[in-house]
């Protein structure tokens, strides 16, 4: 009796107790809102390869795993929400999937010992990581997104942009004004002319801004859009029949659904990106065999391939990755968060490793270190055909001005680190 | 002429023509609150969830597919036909009756004589139902709206404008927007035909006269239902040309249903019971956020066009708290 007692003890405890062998990532998503037509992709890429991984490895080192979707709607107070409410799963990881999100977790994750990975959005100067010890944002910054536009048009003006004219339509918010700063420290480098055109949220009216261009004409215009202000400038400028092969956006202003309202005229639009574009990887065969065909998709299976797809399933690339890292650091498949951000300080991309995943020359190769949490901040560039509807890569991952970005991370990072009295060395 | 004036006299017009797409949602509001004292909150809503259904209907997409595939294990996405534009229209506006009916039915009839902060409520939570129905029904991606209009700057225009700027090279001709200038056209179309209808037809006068005193009219043997009913058609009716008119510029996405905020201060200025005062108003409002923002703005950062049209809608509401057009409101004891 008492051995029958003492085994039904067992299983309910067993029953009621979280799956310990799990790793478990959280996605931030946001579905539903004004954001979701970015949102769904990035969510559909990030649990796919999950689910791919699961399906056809049994998991990472033989650990399966368990991603918990919770919706934020891309609002701040919802997503710290989702955090509260997941960390005690066992999170290894958060992509936030917003600036705003970020801001709020960074001093919580720490807290909490849980990395964070907010790859290309969130705190810039986090890529030191002897100041921000849990936050990660490689492959690449807002930072490099303005060096790397610059580079892009030194390279296709014959090295010198002296006298030309460069436009800024942003986002007028903490966002959008991310590369402000290196873009006026480019310009005492550079000597070009910078102009600065505020966009207000949700930017469905941008008469004014383009009309200001309309008179100005700049010889390029750079855009760190999002949302409903992407779809509008794109069409704006072609309003003004303004050249679209000058006109660069951020990498939350290259995705599909932000040139297609646009139609024909989108035509030449183009886009930084610190990843690649397209169908045409391996890869995309065995999410085709083992997640779309076996109805296991997160969604309807028609996102496949898009840019924001593409992005969340890179971001899911290199956290499965780290955990790898971390396993064969600690020696252990159950990795614990701490010993996930262990996985992620010490991460090692290189061609052959993303060869051998089925994603040759997706992305940039780069380690990263204690000291920097950021990468190399390699940036390529992408361009819109209208006619046949696709993204393609039109230069290589090239590097930023490390010496401008450096110089601003070390200054803010220091700030940061003044405030709220952190010592700043490697963990 | 100075390039300044130039530049000037397009801001102007393209305020102008800002100022119609602003009025063509205020109208909508304007329309609602006149016939039932209802400030319709879910009017941004139903411009996005016309234009949504505009574009399910004429692409042949099937309501619900997520739904009905969850479900059923189905892969349904699509017909497999195409519906031409007008006729599109005419399907959608009767969605709009069919969603008027329904509101009408299951919403506002058991309101009746509450307070209007109540029905103010009851229209926040009708936008945030139809918000996700239409999500749910017509999925969340952006969709390309085309039913045919032009986009782009006018080359006519711009060529035939070009002389006044006397030689100066850096004038290049007055950009005026051909969908704006379309949009003037039918939101010109647009408030004859509403005036002449609540002037001149039988249920135009029924409708003023439930506007002016429902249970008088009700007296006379009106149905105030059929008239709410009516009223909400013909909101529909505007929220779809906006829908269209916006939708065009930007998709049709989450983002249409936040023109209302456009509408408010454009409400505030033209008042809330006047056809001609959400025209006025929305002139005003478009003409006058773009010459802050020529003028002023550059000298505080721009992005001004948001908050002086409050500020610009504060102003005439503290000399005319009912708005330019509105009915002063007398409380008799």
């Amino acid at each position: 009796m008492k051995l029958k007692f003492a085994s039904m003890a067992l299983g309910a405890v067993m029953a009621a107790a979280p799956a310990m062998a799990d790793l478990v990532f959280p996605s931030l998503s946001y579905r539903t809102g004004p954001y979701a037509a970015g949102g769904i992709p990035f969510a559909d890429g990030y649990a796919d390869y999950f689910t791919l991984l699961n399906e056809r490895d049994g998991g990472i080192g033989g650990v399966p795993i368990r991603m918990i979707e919770c919706e934020t709607g891309y609002n701040t107070a919802k997503g710290v929400e989702c955090y509260e409410s997941t960390k005690g799963e066992g999170a290894l990881v958060y992509q936030p999937l917003s600036t705003g999100i970020t801001y709020q977790l960074i001093p919580k994750a720490t807290a909490d010992d849980i990395p964070i990975h907010s790859m290309g959005y969130g705190r810039t100067s986090a890529a030191n990581g002897e100041v921000f010890s849990h936050v990660f944002n490689y492959p690449g910054n807002y930072w490099d997104g303005a060096s790397g536009a610059v580079n892009y048009l030194l390279e296709t003006n014959g090295g010198d942009l002296k006298g030309k004219k460069i436009a800024l339509v942003y986002h007028n918010s903490a966002y959008g004004k991310e590369p402000i700063r290196t873009l006026e420290e480019l310009q005492k480098k550079h000597g070009y002319e910078l102009s600065l055109l505020p966009v207000d949220h949700p930017g469905q009216e941008q008469k004014s801004q383009w009309l200001q261009i309309r008179r100005e004409r700049p010889d390029f215009v750079l855009m760190w859009g999002w949302g409903v202000m992407n779809q509008v400038a794109v069409q704006e400028a072609a309003n003004i029949r303004f050249p679209m092969e000058n006109f660069i956006g951020i990498w939350w202003s290259g995705a599909e659904h932000d040139v297609l309202p646009a139609g024909a005229k989108a035509n030449g639009f183009k886009a930084l990106t610190f990843h690649n574009v397209g169908r045409d990887f391996p890869i995309f065969d065995d999410i085709q065999k083992y997640v779309v065909d076996a109805g296991k998709a997160a969604g309807a299976g028609d996102q496949v391939g898009n840019v924001l797809y593409n992005r969340g399933m890179y971001a899911a690339m290199l956290a499965a990755e780290a955990a790898k890292t971390a396993q064969g650091i600690h020696g252990t498949a159950d990795i614990t968060p701490s010993q996930m951000r262990d996985g992620m300080e010490a991460l090692q991309i290189d061609e052959a490793k993303m060869t051998a995943l089925g994603m040759p020359n997706f992305g940039p190769a780069f380690n990263v270190s204690c000291q920097n949490h950021g990468g190399p901040g390699l940036v390529g560039v992408t361009q819109w055909d209208a006619a046949n509807q696709t993204w393609s890569l039109i230069s290589d991952f090239k590097e930023t001005d490390g010496e401008v970005i450096g110089a601003l991370v070390a200054e803010d990072s220091a700030a940061y680190a003044a405030e709220n009295n952190i010592e700043a060395a490697c963990k | 002429m100075p390039e300044s004036l130039l530049y000037g006299t397009e801001v102007v017009l393209n305020g102008l023509m800002a100022g119609v797409l602003y009025a063509l949602v205020a109208l909508g509001f304007v329309l609602i609150y006149k016939a039932s004292g209802i400030f319709n909150y879910a009017q941004g809503v139903m411009a996005l969830f016309s234009a949504a259904t505009l574009v399910g209907i004429m692409k042949g997409q099937v309501p619900f597919a997520h739904l009905i595939n969850a479900a059923l294990g189905t892969e349904i996405h699509h017909f497999g036909w195409h519906v031409p534009a007008i006729l599109a229209i005419l399907l959608t506006m009767g969605v709009m009756v069919f969603l008027a009916w329904a509101v009408q039915k299951f919403v506002f009839r058991h309101l009746v004589n509450q307070e209007p902060i109540i029905l103010f409520m009851a229209t926040i939570g009708l936008a945030y139902f139809l918000e996700g129905f239409g999500d749910l029904m017509w999925g969340s991606d952006i969709k390309t709206l085309d039913v045919g209009l032009p986009q782009g700057g006018s080359f006519w225009i711009e060529e035939n404008t070009q002389w006044l700027g006397m030689g100066n090279e850096n004038f290049y001709g007055f950009f005026l927007d051909q969908l704006d200038l379309v949009a003037t056209v039918i939101a010109t179309i647009l408030v004859i035909a509403l005036v002449l209808f609540s002037q001149y037809t039988k249920q135009g006068r029924a409708m003023r006269a439930v506007a002016d005193d429902h249970q008088a009219a009700l007296s006379v043997g009106i149905s105030l239902n059929f008239i709410w009913v009516m009223v909400w058609s013909v909101a529909g009716f505007v929220a779809l040309v906006a829908g269209i008119m916006w939708g065009a510029k930007s998709g049709v996405q989450f983002s249409l249903s936040l023109i209302a905020l456009k509408a408010l201060p454009v409400l505030m200025l033209g008042g809330f019971t006047s056809i001609p005062g959400a025209i006025v108003g929305g002139l005003i409002i478009g003409v006058g956020e773009k010459l802050f923002e020529f003028t002023i703005g550059p000298l505080v950062g721009g992005a001004t066009e948001n908050w002086f049209a409050y500020v610009l809608a504060l102003v005439f509401l503290v000399f005319r708290p009912q708005g330019l057009f509105g009915e002063k409101i007398i409380e008799r004891v």
